[in-house]
């Protein structure tokens, strides 16, 4: 008889919250009693509130049981747990949670489910069906498959994907190199994370096809150095698809060769940029390079490259194996597909929530969110990472999409989704946003390293209430000139956040309230 | 971490000096041996790859990672974030400066516990987070972190 299986979630965040105790105290308990269990150890299927949460597998399909805490684990053998017996913290079957029954799980199907490291467990859920399509369509086929499912860059700026790949195939060169942004910097997101740490083999699969469709043969995943989970999972799953021929000489047994490399970032904010990265890549310092050149035309070490953000890549097998027209069926206007928008900070339920474009943020926040976990009213959400538009309630109409918040202002990013209660001030917040700005800068152009500091010390001018009105103007025009004359996105659009707040929250700036209301 | 060694920053260097963009790797792999980048590895890393020490110098002083001077026998980070300061990070974090009466980037007086900034673990829906000594913790609260320091005094 095979033994009951225990599923443990192995994911950082669930690290943080005691999986790795819980899971000590369930193998105390197995040896205390005399049985024999089988643990598998996942990634995290993104509903944070409610970790770590453990299944089982049961005669009626897989039990969840959470938030579980170490003290937990006897009283959880004695409930009947491997036959899925009542408990306090039964949830019941995982699918049936109302926050995971909601999404549409695409790129995460995978995360959370099944055994991160095996092989067997990818296979059997899907795995390698992308890359045997790419194969069959060949480089050309599967170029213009990406460019009909619409996919845009899900990194943040929503760069259409498949132009990029189309245009490093024309290219001509001897070598070409596919770059995975993995350098997730954003607050307030962690999708590339729990990927990279839930179903590593996909992002190695979607990278593979990058490679045979636009003809490089070397990838690197840069990846930041605060993420040493991701790094060593990911790691070992390279090692097992090249022991197993899916890297190296000849992919899967195909003419082609690919193989991957990961490099570790050392903490700099703005090697998200992709010319930044790549400079980084080169062992410089991750300084914004001029476009043109385009990285497509001349990327790392002056070769060909895409530089395509984890998700982007991870998406890629999923929509050869669904097909094209399926994945842009999903979705609003010219926001295609799915995205793992991530649920973060003061919200009860805080977690990955992947789904078609479209959704209200609204609905996002009070509705799947639950409010603020303080019980508090919400009062301003940011979206977007570090320089995202804060929006007040007044806004939580708009969609999901990125014209949509493009039009309002604002940009959805990399999809973070932070919530702040009404205890925020959002002064400081502004402030902070010019502080970050000036901490990361990498200093090659003056809007941004100077801009920021300017701009922290005349936040705090209005703030003390020195020449309130004159200073307040000066920072409005210290925002467009930020905006219009940064070489990157780093000091073009933190006026953002600045501007969001100054524009929708006067009174924590000593302004007079009516400003917001003109506003809106 | 190893106290300095000449002949084993030499061995580190001489070990990544082949590799495409060698730099960060190298620079990282003498952090992980020594705990941070001596001034003595400055020289050694420029003539490896050609580069200037002014060079050098620029990569090591750009990235927040690399130390210019040897940290605690323990490292704790808080993230500084938006995601964490919205459950209350700013206040957890003036509460372990005082504690050990550090500013970010110090040590604390005994030797035990660097406190560094960190912008984001990617545990925003388990803030505020932290990580000591490589190990995540979330959900930080003061009683969670008071526990942290006393264990990191402690050893």
């Amino acid at each position: 008889m095979t033994p009951p299986r225990i599923f443990v979630p192995r994911d950082a965040g669930a690290l943080a919250l005691g999986s790795d105790e819980v899971e000590r105290a369930i193998v105390a308990a197995e040896c205390r009693r005399g049985l024999k269990v089988e643990i598998v150890r996942t990634g995290s299927r993104g509903l944070f509130w409610l970790e770590p949460m453990i299944e089982v597998a049961t005669a009626q399909g897989r039990i969840a049981y959470g938030p579980v805490r170490a003290e937990d684990v006897e009283s959880l053998f004695d409930a009947g747990w491997l036959d899925g017996g009542a408990h306090a913290l039964r949830l019941g079957p995982p699918g049936d949670i109302p926050f995971l029954k909601r999404q549409t799980r695409l790129t995460f199907s995978r995360c959370g489910v099944i055994d991160r490291l095996s092989l067997d467990d990818y296979r059997a859920q899907g795995g390698w069906l992308g890359l045997a399509w790419a194969l069959a369509l060949g480089p050309e086929g599967t170029v213009e498959e990406i460019v009909n499912s619409g996919l845009r860059g899900r990194g943040g700026a929503g760069f259409p994907k498949g132009i990029k790949w189309r245009t490093t195939a024309q290219a001509k060169a001897p070598q070409k190199y596919i770059v995975c942004n993995a350098d997730e910097g954003d607050s307030g997101t962690f999708a590339d994370r729990m990927l990279m740490e839930g179903d590593p083999f996909v992002l190695i699969e979607g990278m593979t096809i990058a490679g045979i469709a636009v003809g490089a043969t070397k990838g690197y995943v840069y990846i930041r150095s605060e993420y040493p989970h991701a790094i060593e999972i990911l790691g070992r799953a390279i090692e097992i698809a090249r022991q197993e021929r899916y890297l190296g000489p000849s992919v899967a047994g195909s003419a082609h060769a690919f193989d991957i490399e990961i490099r570790v970032g050392a903490g700099a904010y703005v090697c998200g940029e992709e010319t930044a990265l790549l400079d980084s890549l080169e062992g410089k310092r991750g300084q914004v390079r001029a476009k043109p050149p385009l990285p497509a035309h001349k990327g790392l070490f002056g070769r060909p490259t895409v530089v395509n953000n984890v998700i982007s890549l991870a998406s890629v097998p999923v929509i050869l194996a669904e097909g094209a027209e399926a994945y842009r069926d999903l979705g609003l206007g010219r926001s295609r597909g799915t995205m793992p928008i991530q649920l973060a900070g003061n919200l009860r339920y805080r977690g990955l929530f992947e789904a078609a474009f479209g959704l209200s943020l609204g609905d996002l926040v009070d509705e799947i969110g639950g409010g603020a976990a303080s019980g508090r009213p919400v009062r301003a959400v940011q979206v977007g990472g570090p320089l995202g538009a804060y929006f007040p309630r007044a806004l939580f109409d708009t969609p999901f999409d990125y014209e949509a918040f493009t039009a309002k202002s604002g940009l959805i990013g990399h999809g973070g989704v932070v919530v702040f209660d009404d205890t925020v001030d959002m002064a400081r917040q502004a402030r902070f946003a010019m502080e970050f700005c000036s901490i990361e800068s990498c200093g090659k152009c003056t809007p941004c390293r100077i801009g920021s500091t300017r701009g922290v010390e005349v936040i705090d001018r209005i703030v003390r209430g020195e020449r309130r009105d004159a200073n307040t103007t000066l920072l409005t025009e210290l925002c467009e000139t930020m905006k219009l004359g940064s070489l990157c996105a780093l000091g073009g659009f933190v006026p953002y956040p600045v501007m969001s707040a100054l524009t929708y929250f006067p009174e924590d700036f000593g302004l007079d309230p009516k400003r917001a209301a003109a506003a809106a | 971490m190893a106290s300095w060694s000449k002949e084993r920053a030499e061995e580190i260097v001489a070990a990544h000096r082949g590799i495409e963009g060698a730099a960060l790797p190298m620079l990282h792999a003498l952090q992980a041996e020594f705990g941070w980048i001596p001034q003595e590895t400055v020289p050694m890393v420029a003539a490896a790859l050609n580069l200037s020490r002014a060079e050098v110098h620029g990569i090591v002083t750009f990235y927040h990672d690399f130390r210019h001077e040897p940290p605690g026998r323990h490292v704790l980070k808080l993230c500084r974030a938006e995601a964490c300061q919205s459950m209350g990070a700013d206040s957890l974090a003036a509460a372990a400066r005082a504690k050990l009466q550090v500013e970010w980037g110090g040590t604390s007086a005994d030797g035990r516990v660097t406190l560094e900034p960190v912008f984001c673990l990617g545990l925003c829906a388990c803030a505020p987070a932290a990580m000591l000594d490589g190990k995540v913790v979330g959900a930080l609260d003061n009683a969670r972190l008071d526990a942290l320091l006393d264990r990191a005094r402690q050893s």
